[in-house]
C-alpha cells in the first residue's frame, strides 16, 4: 500500500468536460459574448455518456462543453474584439455623460469592427464544405430580406441579406441548378443542386411579419452576421465559377434598352438598379463573353449517353416558352425563376414590377400565368393558367397539360417533391397519375367516366341478387308464418377444397410464432419494438388510404346527386 | 415666476393691463405692440395681453433690469386690488351659501341677498315659452341675478364656441417678431461692455487641447484609423490548403439538415392529408412539444389565398437555438431485420411425434379438476376434482369406469407406478387414502389387497406423525383399503419409482414437518427433513437415483437420501415456483412458477436455469415429461397447453435442445384459472390435461 489517495471526480471523463458557467469564466466573457462565441465558432455543448460522474456526483441539469472546444475559444482573435468593443461602449458612454460632443464624433469614428473572414476558413476549411452548409444560411438570409426596417435589426444587414439573397437568386438562374419547388403553407422551399449538393431553403410568402415577442432578435442577429459573411463568400465563389462579374452587373446591351419611362415612376434613380437586378429577367454580365447559344449548350454533351439528355431535357422543360406573369404581385418573382431556371422567357405588366421584358400585347407569348378566378381581356393564342402548373411542372420535370390549371378550374393537389416513398409507403393516386405520366403513359380521364358508369351498372346487379335474396327470405318467412314446419330435407354438402396454400402460410405463421416463444428476453424487446414501429407505418399508410377512399366515395355519390338532377 | 404672474392675469380688468401696457412701450420699445390705438375701450382678449407682458417681462429680464421687471409686478398686484369685485366671499363653491338667505357681501360688507325666486315648473316653463329673451338669459352665480346677455357677450359666446378668438379684430397670424435679427438696431439690447475673456485665447480650451495631443503622443487616441483595404467579399478558398483542416473537423459533427415536408404541408394537399374534426380537436389538446404536425394541414384554393405563416420567424429562431444549444451525438443506427433476430429452429414437422390435435373430452366433474393421473398400463385415468369425487376413466373411449366419493375437494391422486401393484394415493384435506379402483388384471388388484392385508403389526409400535388406519366397511367396499390422517391439508402426494414410498407434501410455512415420506409396505412414516427453509410447493424422487426434490418457493433443493445430505440448490430466479418435474434421464429438472416462466435445469452444468423459457400469457400450474419421448409439457392459466421437444443428449458436451413444437388449445377459462394439472401417457405421444373447465381432455 502506499501512495496518495485517489481523489474522487479527478481523472476519468470528469477532465474531458467543463460546465458552461466554468466556461465562461475561464474565457472571462459574458453569457451573451460567449453565446456570440460559440453561435460565431460553431461549438456546441456535448451530452457526456455518464451525467452523475461529470457532474461531480450531482443530477442538477448542466450544459456541458468539451474542455478542448473551450481550450479552442481561448485563442480566438475575435475574443479580443469583444472586449474592446465592450470597452468601446464604456468610453462611449462615458463621452455622452461628459456631453464631449467631439470626443463621441472621434469614437464612433473610430468604433472597432470585426471581421468573420478567418472563421468561416477555419469552419469550412474546403469550398464544398460551406456550400454544404449553406441552407440554414440561405433561409434566414431570405427572411431577414423580407423584414421591414421596424428597429428589429439594423437596416444595413436588411440590405446586405436582400442583395445577398437577389446574388444567390441569379446564381441559381445563371446556373440553372434549381430542382425542387416546393408551395407549403409556411413559405416557399426551393431545392438547388450546386456542385453536387442539394440545398434546401425556405422563403415566407411576402407580407408583413407579425414580430414575435417571445423570439431573442440578438441570437438571430449573430447567426445572420455569420450567415451573411458566408454567404458573401459562397455566392463570390460561386460567380467565379460561372465566369460572372461579382458583385453581379446586367448584360451589358441589355442595360439601355431595358430602360424605359416607368422606371423612374417606380424607383429612385439610384435604387433602380438594384430593383432590377431583383427583378431577376435579366441575364448577368459575363467576364469572358459567351459566344455559344442556348443551342450549343444543349450539344454539350453529345455521346454521353441517354441519361444526360433526358437531363437536359428536364432542364429545359420551359424551352420555346414564353410566360407572361399577372399573378398577384407576390409570387411573380418566385414563378420568374422558376421560368427562366427552366429555359422560357418571362415578363409582366410594366406597371406591376421593374424589369419587364415584352409586352403583354406580344402575340409570341404561349403562357400566361394569372392568380385570378377571371380575366376581362383574353388572347386567342395563348393559354391562361394558374402559377400552379409552373410548379408542378418543374416538379414533375414534364410539361403538364395545362387542362387542369385553367383559370377558375378547382386545382390538383399540389404535391411535395421531396417525399420520396419507399416500400409500403402510402402514395396518393396522383403522384401515381404523375409517375404515369412521366413514363409516358397516356392520362385515362375518359376512361374513368367509362368506368364510372359501369360501376353504377354492377352496383345495379347488386341490388337485384340482394332483392332477389330478399325475396327468398320473405317466402321462408311467409311458410313460417303459416305454421307448418319446413319439410326438413339433407342436401349434398359441397366439398370444401383445401387450399393448400393457406395452409403452408398457416403452419409458417405458427412455427414462426413458436420460434418466437424461444427468443431471449433482450432480442424480444427489440424485436418486439420494431414490430411495433413496422405495424404503425402501416397502421399509418391504411389510415391515409381509408380516409382518401371515403373522400373519393363520397365526391362519386356527389356526382351521381348531380347526374340525376340533370 | 414669470409664468405665475401670467396665470394671473387671465383675471385682470382689460384696461388696467393695457395701461400696463403702455408704459411697458415707452419703456422698453417694444416696436408694434399697438398697431392701432383704437383697441383702447374695445373689449380687449386676455390672450393677447398674456402675450404683450410676456414679452415685456421677457424683454426686462433680458436686459436684466431688475428695477423694471419689479415695478411691472407691483403694478400689476396693485392692479388686481384695485378690481372692482361686487361679490367680496372670493373663489369659493356658492353652495355653501345655499341654506342661507344672502349670497355674499358685497364692498361695504353688506349682504348681498339672493333675488327672490318663486318660480315653479310651470312658471319656468311658461316663461320658456313665452318670455322671447329666454335664450340670452343667464344666472349670475356670485350674485343669483338673471342676467341678459347683450348681443355682443352672445356674439362671443359664439365665438369662443366655434374655437375662435374672443375679438373679432384680433389676427391671429401677425408676423412674427425678431428679436436678434439680422438688422442692426440703433440701440443695443443691453448696454453691457465686452468680458475680458472674450479678447484673451481661453485657457480652458489650450488645457483640452494638450489632453488631445498628449492623448495622441501616448498612442491613447488614433486620430485616423486606417481605412480597410480588403474587399467585402473576396475568394476565401483560393488556396484550399489540406493542411488547413484541423483535427477538430474529424471530431465535428455537422448539424442535421432540417426535415423535408411532407404532403400535409402543401398549400393544397391531397384530401386524406387533412386532419378530421376529432383530429383537430386532438391536435389542439395537445401539448405543442408532443405534437406530430407542428402546424395545421389545410386546402387553400388558389395561390393567392395563402395567408403569412405566423410561425415563420419562430421556427427559425428554434432552429437556431437547436444550431448552437442542443448537444449533438452521433447516433449508431443499427439496421436490424427482425427476421434475423428469430433463431433458426429445426422446423416441428422435423421432431414428430408429438400430441397436436384434442382427440378427446372426459366429462363427468362439475367442478375444477385439480389432479389426474394415469395408470403405469397406459390404460386408466384417475382425476380428482373439487367436487369431492375421484373418477376413474378408460382413456380409449373416455368412459367413467368409476366414481369414489370421498370425504373432501381433491388436492392430488397419484398412481403407483408399480405394474404389479394396483394402488391410488388420493389427498383430500388432511387425509391421504389408498384406493385399489379394482380395474383391469383382477388378479394384480386382489395381490395388492392381499398385499395389504398381510401386514403385520411390528411389536414395538413407534410414534409417528401420521396415523395409519386401515378402512372397513362402506370405505372398504368402495376401494378405499388404507387411510392416512395428517396433522395438516395435504396438498400433493407422488410416488417412489419402485411403488413402495409415497412422499406427502403439507404445506406450512416454518413448520418442521412439511414433507412426509411412507412406506406403505411397513406402513411406517418418516420426516425426513428436521427443519424446512421457506413454504414447500412440491416434491419429487429422483426416477433411478436415491435423490429427493424439493422445491420451495425460490429453490429446488436436492438431497441425497441416502448419504442424508444436501447435494444441490437450484436457484429458480422465479416467484414461486408452482410446479416441477424431473426428466426420467434424471440429469434435468424442468420447474413451472407463477411469473410465467418454465426454467430448465441442467444439472451436470450449472445451479442456474440453461434456458427460461417465457411462452404463456399466465401463471403455469403445471409441468411434465415423457417417460420415452423427448417431449415436455406445460399447463398454464391462460387455457394453453405447450408442447416442446426437449432432446437431451448423451453426449455431455451437448446442450439440451428446446423447441416449442405445438400450442394446444382447449380449455375454457373458468375464475381466471385454465389448465390445473398435466400430464403425459407413459407409452404414447398423448398428453392429459385437466382444467378448471371441469374436463379432462386428450391431446393426440
Amino acid at each position: 500500500m502506499g501512495g496518495l489517495q485517489k481523489k474522487k471526480y479527478e481523472s476519468g471523463s470528469v477532465t474531458n468536460y467543463v460546465s458552461r458557467n466554468k466556461a465562461r469564466k475561464k474565457l472571462s466573457l459574458s453569457l451573451a459574448d460567449f453565446r456570440r462565441l460559440c453561435i460565431l465558432k460553431g461549438i456546441y455543448p456535448h451530452e457526456p455518456k455518464h451525467k452523475k460522474k461529470v457532474n461531480k456526483g450531482s443530477t442538477a441539469p448542466r450544459t456541458f462543453y468539451l474542455l478542448k472546444d473551450i481550450r479552442f475559444l481561448l485563442h480566438e482573435p475575435i475574443v479580443g474584439k469583444f472586449r474592446e468593443y465592450k470597452i468601446f461602449v464604456r468610453k462611449l458612454r462615458k463621452a455622452y455623460g461628459k456631453a464631449e460632443w467631439s470626443g463621441v464624433q472621434r469614437m464612433k469614428e473610430n468604433k472597432p469592427a470585426y471581421k468573420l473572414d478567418h472563421i468561416i476558413k477555419e469552419r469550412y476549411p474546403t469550398f464544398i464544405d460551406a456550400v454544404r452548409d449553406v441552407d440554414d444560411a440561405l433561409s434566414m438570409s431570405f427572411l431577414f430580406s423580407t423584414f421591414a426596417r421596424t428597429g428589429k435589426c439594423h437596416v444595413q444587414t436588411i440590405q446586405l441579406c436582400r442583395r445577398l439573397s437577389v446574388e444567390w437568386m441569379n446564381y441559381i438562374i445563371a446556373s440553372r441548378s434549381l430542382r425542387k419547388v416546393f408551395l407549403s403553407i409556411k413559405g416557399i422551399y426551393y431545392q438547388a443542386e450546386v456542385l453536387g449538393q442539394t440545398i434546401t431553403w425556405i422563403i415566407p410568402y411576402q407580407f408583413a411579419h407579425d414580430h414575435p415577442t417571445d423570439v431573442d432578435y440578438r441570437v438571430m442577429a449573430t447567426f445572420t452576421e455569420l450567415y451573411t459573411t458566408l454567404l458573401g463568400f459562397v455566392n463570390f465563389r460561386l460567380y467565379q465559377t460561372l465566369n460572372l462579374v461579382y458583385p453581379p452587373k446586367l448584360d451589358g446591351q441589355g442595360e439601355f434598352s431595358l430602360k424605359s419611362e416607368c422606371e423612374e415612376d417606380y424607383a429612385l434613380e439610384s435604387e433602380s438598379y438594384s430593383e432590377k437586378l431583383s427583378a431577376l429577367s435579366a441575364s448577368l454580365a459575363r467576364t469572358v463573353p459567351l459566344v455559344e447559344d442556348e443551342e450549343a449548350e444543349l450539344d454539350l454533351f453529345p455521346a454521353e449517353g441517354v441519361r444526360y439528355k433526358m437531363v437536359c431535357c428536364s432542364f429545359f422543360i420551359f424551352l420555346f416558352i414564353l410566360f407572361f406573369l399577372r399573378s398577384e404581385g407576390t409570387n411573380s418573382i418566385m414563378c420568374c425563376t422558376l421560368c427562366r431556371c427552366f429555359g422560357g422567357q418571362v415578363s409582366w405588366d410594366k406597371s406591376l414590377c421593374i424589369g419587364s421584358t415584352y409586352d403583354e400585347t406580344d402575340e409570341t407569348i404561349t403562357h400566361h400565368i394569372v392568380d385570378r378566378p377571371t380575366i376581362d381581356k383574353q388572347y386567342i393564342n395563348r393559354y391562361y393558367i394558374q402559377p400552379q402548373w409552373v410548379y408542378d411542372c418543374v416538379n414533375g420535370k414534364i410539361l403538364l397539360p395545362v387542362e387542369e390549371y385553367f383559370l377558375g378550374v378547382t386545382l390538383p393537389p399540389h404535391l411535395s417533391p421531396f417525399v420520396e416513398e419507399s416500400e409500403g409507403d402510402y402514395v396518393p393516386p396522383e403522384k401515381l397519375k404523375l409517375q404515369a405520366l412521366q413514363r409516358g403513359e397516356k392520362p385515362q380521364a375518359e376512361d374513368d367516366d367509362e368506368e364510372e358508369e359501369e360501376d353504377d351498372d354492377d352496383d345495379d346487379e347488386d341490388d337485384q341478387s340482394e332483392d332477389e335474396d330478399e325475396a327468398n327470405l320473405a317466402e321462408m318467412e311467409e311458410k313460417r308464418a303459416q305454421g307448418k314446419s319446413l319439410s326438413v330435407k339433407v342436401t349434398p354438402g359441397k366439398v370444401k377444397p383445401e387450399n393448400r396454400m393457406r395452409a403452408e402460410q398457416e403452419e409458417k405463421a405458427e412455427e414462426k410464432r413458436l420460434a418466437i416463444m424461444m427468443m431471449k428476453k433482450k432480442e424480444k424487446y427489440l424485436y418486439d419494438k420494431i414490430m411495433f414501429g413496422k405495424k404503425r407505418h402501416v397502421r399509418e399508410a391504411n389510415k391515409l388510404a381509408a380516409k382518401r377512399k371515403a373522400h373519393d366515395d363520397s365526391n362519386k355519390a356527389d356526382k351521381k346527386k348531380k347526374k340525376k338532377k340533370c | 415666476m414669470e409664468y405665475a404672474v401670467l396665470d394671473k392675469l387671465s383675471n385682470y380688468t382689460i384696461s388696467s393691463i393695457l395701461s400696463a401696457l403702455y408704459v411697458l412701450k415707452k419703456k422698453f420699445h417694444i416696436g408694434g405692440i399697438f398697431a392701432d390705438t383704437d383697441i383702447l375701450g374695445s373689449y380687449w382678449p386676455i390672450i393677447s395681453a398674456k402675450r404683450y407682458i410676456g414679452r415685456a417681462l421677457l424683454a426686462s429680464t433680458l436686459s436684466s433690469d431688475l428695477a423694471i421687471c419689479k415695478s411691472l409686478l407691483i403694478f400689476i398686484t396693485f392692479s388686481v386690488r384695485s378690481q372692482d369685485i361686487r361679490n367680496t366671499v372670493g373663489n369659493i363653491p356658492m353652495e355653501w351659501y345655499k341654506d342661507y338667505p344672502h349670497i355674499g357681501y358685497d364692498l361695504e360688507g353688506k349682504k348681498i341677498f339672493k333675488p327672490i325666486r318663486n318660480k315653479d315648473e310651470l312658471d319656468e316653463f311658461l316663461d320658456k315659452m313665452e318670455n322671447p329673451d329666454y335664450w340670452r338669459t343667464v344666472q349670475d352665480k356670485m350674485t343669483g341675478a338673471d342676467i341678459r346677455l347683450s348681443d355682443e357677450q352672445v356674439d362671443l359666446v359664439h365665438r369662443l364656441q366655434q374655437g375662435k378668438f374672443g375679438d373679432v379684430n384680433f389676427n391671429e397670424y401677425e408676423p412674427a417678431i425678431d428679436f436678434f435679427s439680422n438688422e442692426v438696431m440703433i440701440h443695443p439690447v443691453t448696454n453691457r461692455p465686452q468680458d475680458k475673456r472674450s479678447f484673451i485665447p481661453s485657457l480652458i480650451e489650450k488645457e483640452k487641447v494638450g489632453k488631445l495631443v498628449h492623448a495622441i503622443k501616448m498612442g491613447w487616441i488614433k486620430p485616423h484609423r486606417p481605412k480597410e483595404t480588403t474587399p467585402q467579399y473576396y475568394d476565401l478558398w483560393a488556396k484550399e490548403d489540406p493542411n488547413s483542416i484541423l483535427g477538430r473537423h474529424k471530431m465535428h459533427i455537422p448539424a442535421p439538415k432540417m426535415k423535408l415536408p411532407g404532403h400535409e404541408e402543401s398549400y393544397n394537399p391531397p384530401p386524406e392529408y387533412l386532419m378530421s374534426e376529432e383530429e383537430r380537436l386532438a391536435w389542439e389538446q395537445q401539448d405543442p412539444e408532443y405534437r406530430k404536425l407542428s402546424f395545421l394541414p389545410q386546402k387553400l384554393a388558389c395561390l393567392r389565398a395563402v395567408p403569412a405563416y405566423s410561425r415563420f420567424i419562430h421556427e427559425r429562431f428554434e432552429r437556431c437555438l437547436d444550431l448552437y444549444l442542443c448537444p449533438r451525438q452521433r447516433k449508431m443506427r443499427v439496421n436490424v431485420n427482425p427476421e434475423d433476430l428469430i433463431p433458426k429452429l429445426p422446423k416441428p414437422k422435423d421432431l414428430q411425434p408429438f400430441p397436436t390435435t384434442q382427440s378427446l373430452v372426459y366429462r363427468g366433474h362439475s367442478s375444477l379438476v385439480r389432479s389426474i393421473s394415469i395408470s403405469p398400463s397406459g390404460q386408466w385415468l384417475v382425476s380428482g376434482s373439487d367436487d369431492c369425487t375421484v373418477r376413474f376413466w378408460e382413456v380409449s373411449t373416455a368412459r367413467c369406469l368409476k366414481t369414489v366419493e370421498v370425504g373432501g375437494a381433491v388436492k392430488g391422486v397419484a398412481w403407483n407406478p408399480n405394474l404389479s401393484i394396483c394402488l391410488v394415493a388420493v389427498s383430500y384435506d388432511d387425509t391421504v387414502v389408498l384406493l385399489n379402483p379394482g380395474l383391469g388384471d383382477r388378479l394384480v388388484c386382489t395381490a395388492t389387497d392381499q398385499l395389504i392385508s398381510s401386514y403385520e403389526e411390528p411389536e414395538e409400535v413407534k410414534d409417528q406423525p401420521v396415523q395409519w388406519a386401515v378402512a372397513e366397511g362402506e370405505g372398504h367396499e368402495q376401494g378405499h383399503r388404507l387411510i392416512l390422517k395428517h396433522p395438516k391439508a395435504v396438498r400433493q402426494v407422488t410416488w417412489h419409482g419402485k411403488g413402495d414410498y409415497l412422499a406427502c407434501v403439507i404445506p406450512d410455512n416454518g413448520s418442521s414437518l412439511q414433507v412426509v415420506i411412507h412406506q406403505v409396505s411397513k406402513r411406517r412414516t418418516q420426516n425426513p427433513f428436521r427443519k424446512n427453509k421457506g413454504l414447500v410447493q412440491c416434491v419429487s424422487f429422483h426416477p433411478i437415483r436415491p435423490y429427493f426434490f424439493v422445491a420451495t418457493q425460490r429453490y429446488v433443493r436436492v438431497y441425497n437420501l441416502i448419504k442424508q445430505e444436501l447435494t444441490k440448490k437450484l436457484m429458480a430466479n422465479c416467484k414461486w415456483i408452482s410446479s416441477m418435474a424431473i426428466h426420467p434421464g434424471g440429469d434435468n429438472v424442468i420447474c413451472g412458477s407463477y411469473d410465467c416462466r418454465l426454467a430448465w435445469f441442467d444439472l451436470d452444468l450449472s445451479t442456474k436455469p440453461y434456458k427460461v423459457l417465457r411462452q404463456h400469457k399466465k401463471a403455469l400450474r403445471s409441468v411434465a415429461y415423457h417417460r420415452h419421448y423427448p417431449l415436455f409439457v406445460s399447463g398454464s392459466d391462460d387455457g394453453n397447453v405447450i408442447v416442446c421437444h426437449g432432446m437431451v443428449y448423451n453426449d455431455l458436451l451437448q446442450n439440451p435442445l428446446i423447441v416449442p413444437v405445438k400450442v394446444l388449445k382447449g380449455h375454457t377459462i373458468t375464475h381466471d384459472l385454465g389448465v390445473l394439472d398435466v400430464t403425459f401417457h407413459p407409452t404414447q405421444p398423448w398428453v392429459f390435461s385437466s382444467g378448471a373447465d371441469g374436463t379432462v381432455r386428450l391431446f393426440t
